[in-house]
């Protein structure tokens, strides 16, 4: 692999380990919050769903601003997490929170479709045959959004390896700490002669994007057959 | 075993005030679509919560909304069938049957699955997804995952609707089955008298939400008294009967006490008790035996009741060897026969008006 340069290289590494770490993470969240979303009546659910949805209108740099001044190593919050020995400030880490905020209301959105399209009548039916709410959340809700969970999942991945606002506003552009393919190529493109580099990290990034795509239509139409039993 | 049920909901626009006792055996809850039959087994299998309302089996108390005892259906131990199967469409026919089964794993007396797939004829399904089953072939899956759970009692709702005439026919002998060789009651909501009159052990009536009458199957339809939720049309007299011989003109030979009764050939052998329904409608009363009539079915009895509607026409009882026909004839023809409480009469059927599912294995 010596067509990429070290740092090259390091921010391709970088960008993988933080939208897998991101989208890992989030998850069980996104999974959570959609099923809350879609199944539950609760005081204040409008707000959620505003919460949710917030980074997908904000300007990406106000987002990464926000998670500055909630997650900064001077912000309570931030300061609280330092304690136990959390820090987001500035590490890849922060840059990985940032990618799975920025991804949320993709992967919610996605998995929230899907669960709308589950019909809760199998759920009673589950119920009657002796299943509790947990088991039938295993055996019959799960298996049945799992291609919509698959959609989510890549979406949520593509969306970290391209965010770049709230990243290099909450983290900064430290190479081999915080700088992830994108702000790489913005770097780069800073520089006299960087356009090469650039130039190869934008075909990292399609290969990258395709990849993902592919993948997940492939995924996610051969678990949907299985799912429909035909 | 024994049901007890009373539950009061509201609506918009309709109230539902039911109160009853399910016996052992099928107890059959009859209504038109919309008298709150669903609402009924919804609440007794834990679905539906309504406002005010009790509900206890075998002296457990699932529900009471005096006392706030509320068990969630998974830990009632009661058996749903839906109108729509609800089969997972993501678990093989074998793994839906074991479904139920599973859960139920630590509890006494479960069915054993050789037995259930042996009853219900799904040996050569067990593989198979549920999209590529039929109808009626999903519904006797749904039957048989609802019996593995070895459930206390058995709710089917309406189980039979969703499926054309000749499918209900294919199943309608599972069920009698089910009936006569499981020990699970169970209550079965239907809008169709045919179905009933096959089934059912105990009848409840409902009518806009509110129970119009209860009583042993052969009473309660055989009852003139009773305005039917589906009209005079759907009356008619339920009749045990003894197959006596198969005949070679494709004819079954029936006895009624002294009385014979020639129908299309039933499939069952010499000495078996059938049920047959006759809709009152297909009657005829004569006073003197007829001669030189088509018709086959000649059973002489006594008027017990001549009973006035609203319309042009009179429901008269006739009690042949302790059970009852129902005819539904003219008022002009009860005054031209002169016919009184007491009087000897015959009733005449013709052996083609009783319809292949109107007929049943007896379960009494």
């Amino acid at each position: 692999m010596d067509w990429l340069s070290p740092q090259e290289w390091d921010a391709v590494a970088l960008s993988l380990r933080v939208s897998f770490w991101a989208t890992l993470c989030s998850l069980p969240f996104g999974i959570f919050i959609a099923y809350a979303l879609s199944r539950w009546q609760f005081w204040g659910k409008q707000a959620l769903n505003g919460l949710v949805h917030l980074p997908l209108i904000l300007p990406p740099v106000v987002t990464g601003y926000l998670l500055l001044l909630s997650f900064g190593t001077q912000a309570p919050l931030g300061g609280l997490l330092q304690n136990l020995g959390i820090v987001f400030a500035f590490r890849w880490t922060g840059a990985a929170l940032a990618a799975a905020v920025m991804g949320f209301p993709l992967m919610v959105r996605a998995i929230r479709l899907s669960l709308d399209a589950v019909d809760p009548k199998l759920e009673q039916a589950a119920a009657t045959l002796g299943a509790s709410p947990l088991w039938i959340f295993v055996t019959v809700t799960l298996p049945l959004i799992l291609p919509g969970v698959i959609v989510g999942t890549i979406l949520g991945f593509a969306k970290a390896m391209g965010e770049f606002g709230a990243t290099i506003t909450f983290v900064s552009n430290i190479p081999g700490q915080t700088q992830t393919l994108p702000s790489a190529i913005y770097a780069f493109l800073q520089v006299p002669g960087g356009e090469s580099s650039a130039l190869r990290l934008v075909v990292v990034s399609l290969i990258v994007a395709l990849s993902a795509l592919i993948l997940s239509e492939l995924l996610a139409a051969r678990v949907a057959r299985k799912v429909r039993g035909t | 075993m024994t049901l007890s049920v009373t539950v009061k909901h509201r609506f918009s626009g309709f109230d539902l005030d039911v109160g009853f006792d399910a016996p052992a055996g099928v107890t059959a809850l009859f209504g038109r679509s919309g008298s709150g039959k669903t609402t009924v087994v919804q609440t007794i299998a834990g679905l539906l919560r309504p406002k005010a309302g009790q509900v206890t089996v075998n002296g457990t108390t699932l529900f009471d909304s005096a006392t706030g005892v509320w068990v969630p259906p998974a830990k009632r131990r009661i058996g749903y069938v839906f109108q729509e199967g609800r089969l997972f469409p993501h678990l093989s026919v074998h793994q839906n049957l074991r479904y139920g089964a599973w859960f139920a794993k630590r509890r006494q007396g479960a069915a054993s699955f050789d037995h259930v797939v042996d009853l219900l004829g799904i040996a050569p399904l067990l593989d198979r997804r549920p999209a590529a089953l039929s109808g009626g072939e999903k519904q006797r899956v749904a039957i048989g995952r609802a019996l593995l759970s070895a459930p206390d009692l058995l709710l089917m709702d309406e189980p039979l609707a969703a499926l054309d005439e000749s499918r209900k026919l294919e199943i309608l002998p599972y069920l009698e089955r089910l009936r006569d060789e499981t020990a699970i009651p169970m209550i079965y909501v239907s809008h169709t008298v045919a179905e009933i009159a096959r089934l059912a052990t105990t009848i409840v009536v409902l009518n806009d939400g509110k129970m119009l009458c209860s009583g042993p199957a052969s009473e309660v339809l055989g009852d003139p008294a009773i305005p039917f939720p589906l009209g005079v049309r759907g009356a008619g007299a339920l009749l045990t009967a003894q197959v006596v011989a198969h005949h070679d003109d494709g004819l079954s030979e029936l006895a009624i006490g002294a009385g014979r009764l020639y129908l299309p050939l039933i499939n069952a052998a010499a000495g078996a008790r059938i049920r047959v329904r006759i809709a009152a409608q297909d009657v005829v009363l004569a006073t003197r035996k007829p001669d030189h009539i088509s018709a086959l079915n000649i059973l002489k009895g006594t008027v017990a009741e001549v009973r006035e509607g609203d319309g042009p026409g009179v429901m008269v009882s006739v009690e042949v060897d302790g059970q009852t026909v129902l005819a539904r004839i003219t008022r002009r023809s009860r005054d031209a026969l002169g016919l009184r409480v007491g009087m000897t009469c015959y009733a005449i059927t013709k052996s083609v008006a009783v319809a292949r599912d109107d007929i049943g294995v007896s379960g009494v």
